[in-house]
């Protein structure tokens, strides 16, 4: 009931300057973002065409040619089983890459309906649904994902699956927030004086105004979903072997690290910390021109 | 002015220039401004958003933000430089010598603290011991005329309502006995009876406490009320400055003859013609512009005021105006020309019909319209069975503060809100259901809004062709090539152009904004738009321009309004009738001549005196006591005999509500005073001034 009376200050003025397009030209004057999608993108590259940049066969064995370290024939040195580590960690880019974005769009996707559902509706279906998704919260991940995976069998759909129902409760607790933002502009009760039903309101009206929360929480989520896969591979749960994958090659070469063999795990590991950095670096950038 | 000005202004502004630098550019937003404030004297600087006021208020005491700063020019603050000031300096500077208060004092105040620690703390840093200081912060309690000084001593800012949250901020603000006291729109944020005992008080305690004070407006009543002298800036820069009733009485700068015109004054109306308005927008701020700033809107310029930018010409005693035709400012042309008759809209006479019935039959009738929020012991009342009717084509001016309902009724009626058990709500005789979901397509197509503010009533997302258009195709069924021409045709009625459509609302000025919510509004061929303070996030230049354009859709869609202020020169100007809500009961109804003329309800007086006039010196303000009550503990009887000036000795008022009857023809007033009783008070009243 308060009312907002006249003379807007001067924070008009400064917001004046403000054009909406000009702000994603912004990123490409950030060095963060350049740097971040520069990294992106190769592994990405990886991802598509890893077989034709890798100098050698990923799955080759040359059981005389175990164990060797870095050199000039294998740059990264070669595994247990003689394989080019090298190729392994360039190849071993696709099905991370594949799983992880697909995981993370799903959670994003099942999340955002669930999340505009709360904020517009509130009242029961807000409640009904809040302690559906604390419940969901409260329940110990690792050991949801296990009982999954055993129960399904492992493959990349269950990895999907499962990180995505994992992220599900998480990004509708943050578009519920952003919408109920939304709820208190007049815009909602404009479109409902035009008859509008509520779906068309929800996904017309105020999804576009939410937009830039859930890109931001997309990119967020899937750094997170890029540790989540590569750790459910290290324990078993992913990917299988012998497919190159760096989750699974560090699990298979790391008892070796007390023999000295530090090449096997370290650049794998590697390969992971460059692509969350990376997305990190990129997801900064997006926040900070969304946010300005 | 007077000669106080012998010791040395307070204030000296000289040539001032301020810059933010936005995205690697720097853009001047105060340019080449001067002006003095002498001491004891109370300066005010008028201006729309965008003209720079806040922006030189926040140099002064180096307060810009971190992207902005003082590019040219000189400020003296009793002949100190705050520019050069080093650290402790200024801080000494901002703790003694100057002090402000902002806009919103909910703002300004800590909300983690207790009114009276916060205003003791002043005098702790000025040394004071933590029992002296508190009993100091009583003195200043006292001085702001804050009745129950206990209670807000130990009340934390949010237990306190707007006007005494403001009077704790001045407390603070004079604690340090400042010599400068700054004022950026200190009142704009209240309602009309706050703001007006808020500038009283500030009007006695300058006397009182000898401060000189500065005040920022964009009210140019308000400005004329407290101010001796006034500058009026326009885009940065000052284009006029002098004695406050000079430069309104006898403008010299075509901007400040124009702003003047924009107002709705002396009981102008709808049908005795339209206001005029300023053509143009405000230039971008930062432009640099070759000339005279204001020459792209003025109808006097001429190819001298395009080449250079004009001086300060000397017009009269201490009276400057930058403006090559100052001589003939008063005569800029009128934008709209007086027309007496023709523009009569909608039944301009109907409530006047004989023996108080009224000519024309009600589109909307409201019975017993009750509304309450929440249940139980936290449930609030915003409106008490509420029964009026609007008739068809005319204005209907709902008037009343913040928390009056009125909001809340226009919800209920739109079916946004729904009412409780037992309100009737009727639209052309037929029931209109309780939520928008009972209500056929039609009747949505019937009922429409305009917002308050169109920052939130438009989807900024969205372009302003699929904004208006979304209207046309729900509402109107229109598609293809039907639509486009519908479309065309309200972009042209609304005085927009074809540009404009491939924009998106955050591209738009506020005023082409509430264009774009009136064209949506009127999209589906509505026959009652509701208004709800359609004006009051926008510029005074603004304002006419929107208030014309809904004065001309009325007089050829031939709509109903129910419109929504709480300024009551725009109310009066638009309305045919008036009603007037208090705590969600109706207070006041008729014609809006006979609800402005007198005699009214006290509290209709007590409003209408509140609000600061440019039209000289009316009668003596009606001073309300009090705050006004929570919805949610209403008082007894007459809900407003807490704060009624004319309150009956008897105690009738106390114990029984008064019921609404018809007074005059059309006139329908809640009071226990007899109307020739009320009309013999307020004549009295009116004459003894």
């Amino acid at each position: 009931m308060t009312e907002l009376t006249a003379a807007p200050g001067e924070a008009a003025v400064a917001h004046a300057f403000a054009a909406p397009p000009a702000q994603w030209r912004l990123l490409l004057r950030k060095p963060t973002f350049i740097i971040g999608a520069a990294v992106l993108l190769f592994w990405l590259m990886c991802a598509i065409f890893g077989h034709l940049i890798a100098p050698l066969d990923p799955l080759a064995q040359q059981l005389l040619a175990k164990n060797t370290g870095p050199s000039g024939a294998h740059l990264f040195g070669t595994d247990s089983l003689g394989r080019d580590v090298l190729s392994r960690v360039i190849v071993g880019a696709r099905d991370i890459l594949l799983i992880a974005p697909l995981a993370t769009l799903l959670g994003v996707v099942c999340g955002t309906a669930i999340g505009l559902a709360m904020g517009y509706f509130g009242g029961v279906i807000d409640v009904v649904l809040g302690r559906v998704v604390e419940a969901v919260l409260a329940l110990p991940v690792v050991i949801v994902a296990f009982l999954f995976i055993v129960a399904v069998g492992p493959s990349s759909l269950t990895l999907i699956i499962v990180v995505g129902f994992i992220f599900t409760p998480l990004i509708a607790r943050t578009v519920r927030t952003a919408v109920l933002v939304e709820s208190q502009l007049d815009y909602l009760s404009s479109a409902r004086l035009l008859g509008e039903r509520p779906g068309y309101i929800m996904f017309a009206e105020i999804l576009p105004n939410v937009l830039p929360v859930i890109v931001v929480e997309f990119t967020v989520r899937l750094g997170y979903a890029i540790f989540a896969v590569a750790t459910l591979s290290f324990l078993g749960f992913g990917v299988q072997q012998p497919t190159p994958d760096w989750g699974g090659d560090i699990a298979a070469n790391y008892g070796l690290l007390g023999a000295g063999y530090w090449w096997e795990t370290l650049f794998p590991a590697l390969a992971i910390a460059s692509l969350v950095m990376a997305l990190n670096l990129v997801t900064d950038s997006i926040e900070q021109v969304i946010s300005s | 002015m007077t000669e106080a000005v012998s010791a040395g202004p307070t204030l000296a502004v000289d040539h001032l220039e301020v810059t933010y630098r936005v995205r690697g550019q720097d853009r001047p937003v105060v340019r080449d401004v001067s002006f003095q404030v002498g001491r004891r004297e109370s300066y005010g600087l008028v201006g729309e958003s965008g003209s720079g006021k806040s922006t030189i208020a926040l140099a002064l005491t180096r307060y810009l933000a971190r992207n902005g700063r003082v590019s040219g020019g000189s400020i003296r603050i009793n002949g100190l430089d705050p520019l050069a000031m080093s650290g402790a300096k200024l801080r000494d500077l901002r703790a003694r010598t100057v002090s402000m208060v902002y806009q919103e004092p909910g703002r300004a105040l800590n909300p983690s603290m207790k009114a009276g620690r916060q205003i003791a703390e002043v005098f702790e840093i000025a040394g004071l011991d933590r029992d002296a200081a508190l009993g100091h912060a009583q003195d200043m309690l006292r001085k702001v005329q804050i009745a129950d000084i206990g209670r807000v001593m130990n009340a934390y800012p949010h237990e306190l309502s707007g006007g005494m949250a403001q009077r704790v901020v001045i407390a603070m603000a004079l604690a340090a006995e400042p010599s400068l006291l700054i004022l950026d729109e200190p009142t704009t944020a209240l309602d009309a009876t706050v703001e007006a005992e808020i500038l009283d008080l500030v009007a006695g305690l300058r006397e009182e406490m000898d401060t000189t004070v500065l005040f920022i407006s964009h009210n140019l009543a308000v400005v004329a009320k407290m101010c001796n002298r006034v500058g009026v800036l326009y885009a940065g820069e000052l284009v006029e400055e002098g004695p406050a009733d000079e430069v309104f009485e006898a403008s010299r700068h075509p901007y400040t003859v124009g702003l003047l015109r924009c107002i709705p004054r002396r009981g102008q109306r709808k049908d005795h013609g339209r206001l005029d308005a300023i053509p143009g927008f405000l230039p971008q701020p930062g432009r640099t512009v070759t000339g005279c700033i204001f020459a792209e809107r003025c109808s006097l310029a001429i190819a001298e005021c395009r080449e250079a930018s004009p001086p300060a010409f000397d017009v009269g005693l201490e009276h400057t105006a930058r403006c090559y035709r100052h001589t003939e400012a008063a005569e800029l042309p009128r934008t709209e020309l007086p027309t007496t008759g023709l523009l009569a809209s909608g039944p301009a006479d109907v409530s006047l019909g004989a023996g108080g019935s009224p000519l024309v039959e009600p589109i909307v009738t409201i019975k017993s319209l009750s509304k309450t929020f929440g249940s139980g012991e936290t449930s609030v009342r915003a409106l008490t069975s509420v029964n009026m009717s609007i008739l068809r084509g005319e204005t209907l001016g709902l008037v009343g503060e913040s928390g009056s309902g009125k909001t809340t009724l226009a919800r209920a009626l739109l079916g946004l809100t729904q009412p409780d058990q037992g309100s009737v709500l009727e639209f052309d005789g037929q029931p209109l259901a309780a939520g928008l979901r009972g209500r056929p397509i039609d009747q949505l197509k019937d009922l429409q809004i305009v917002f308050q503010n169109p920052d939130s009533a438009l989807n900024r997302r969205r372009s302003v062709r699929w904004l208006i258009s979304q209207p046309l195709r729900r509402l109107a069924g229109l598609s293809g090539s039907r639509l486009t021409e519908r479309l065309n045709d309200l972009v042209r009625s609304v005085r927009m152009e074809q540009r404009h459509l491939s924009l998106r609302p955050g591209q738009l000025s506020g005023g082409l904004k509430q264009r774009v919510a009136i064209a949506r509004a009127f999209g589906g061929g509505p026959r009652l738009v509701v208004c709800d303070e359609p004006t009051s996030a926008l510029d005074v230049s603004v304002q006419a321009a929107i208030l014309n354009l809904l004065a001309d859709l009325q007089a050829k869609e031939q709509v109903t309004y129910l419109f929504i202020s709480h300024d009551l020169g725009v109310v009066r100007y638009l309305s045919d009738r008036i009603a007037v809500l208090y705590l969600g009961r109706l207070l006041e109804l008729g014609p809006a001549e006979l609800v402005f003329g007198g005699p009214h309800h006290p509290y209709t007086e007590a409003l209408l005196s509140a609000v600061p006039s440019l039209d000289g010196q009316r009668s003596e303000r009606i001073k309300l006591a009090g705050e006004i009550p929570s919805a949610a503990n209403p008082p007894s009887g007459c809900v407003f005999h807490t704060r009624c000036p004319r309150r009956l000795p008897t105690g009738v008022c106390e114990s029984i509500e008064p019921p609404l009857t018809e007074v005059e023809p059309g006139h329908l007033i809640s009071c226990h005073i007899p109307i020739d009783q009320l009309r013999e008070l307020q004549g009295n009243a009116a004459r003894k001034s």
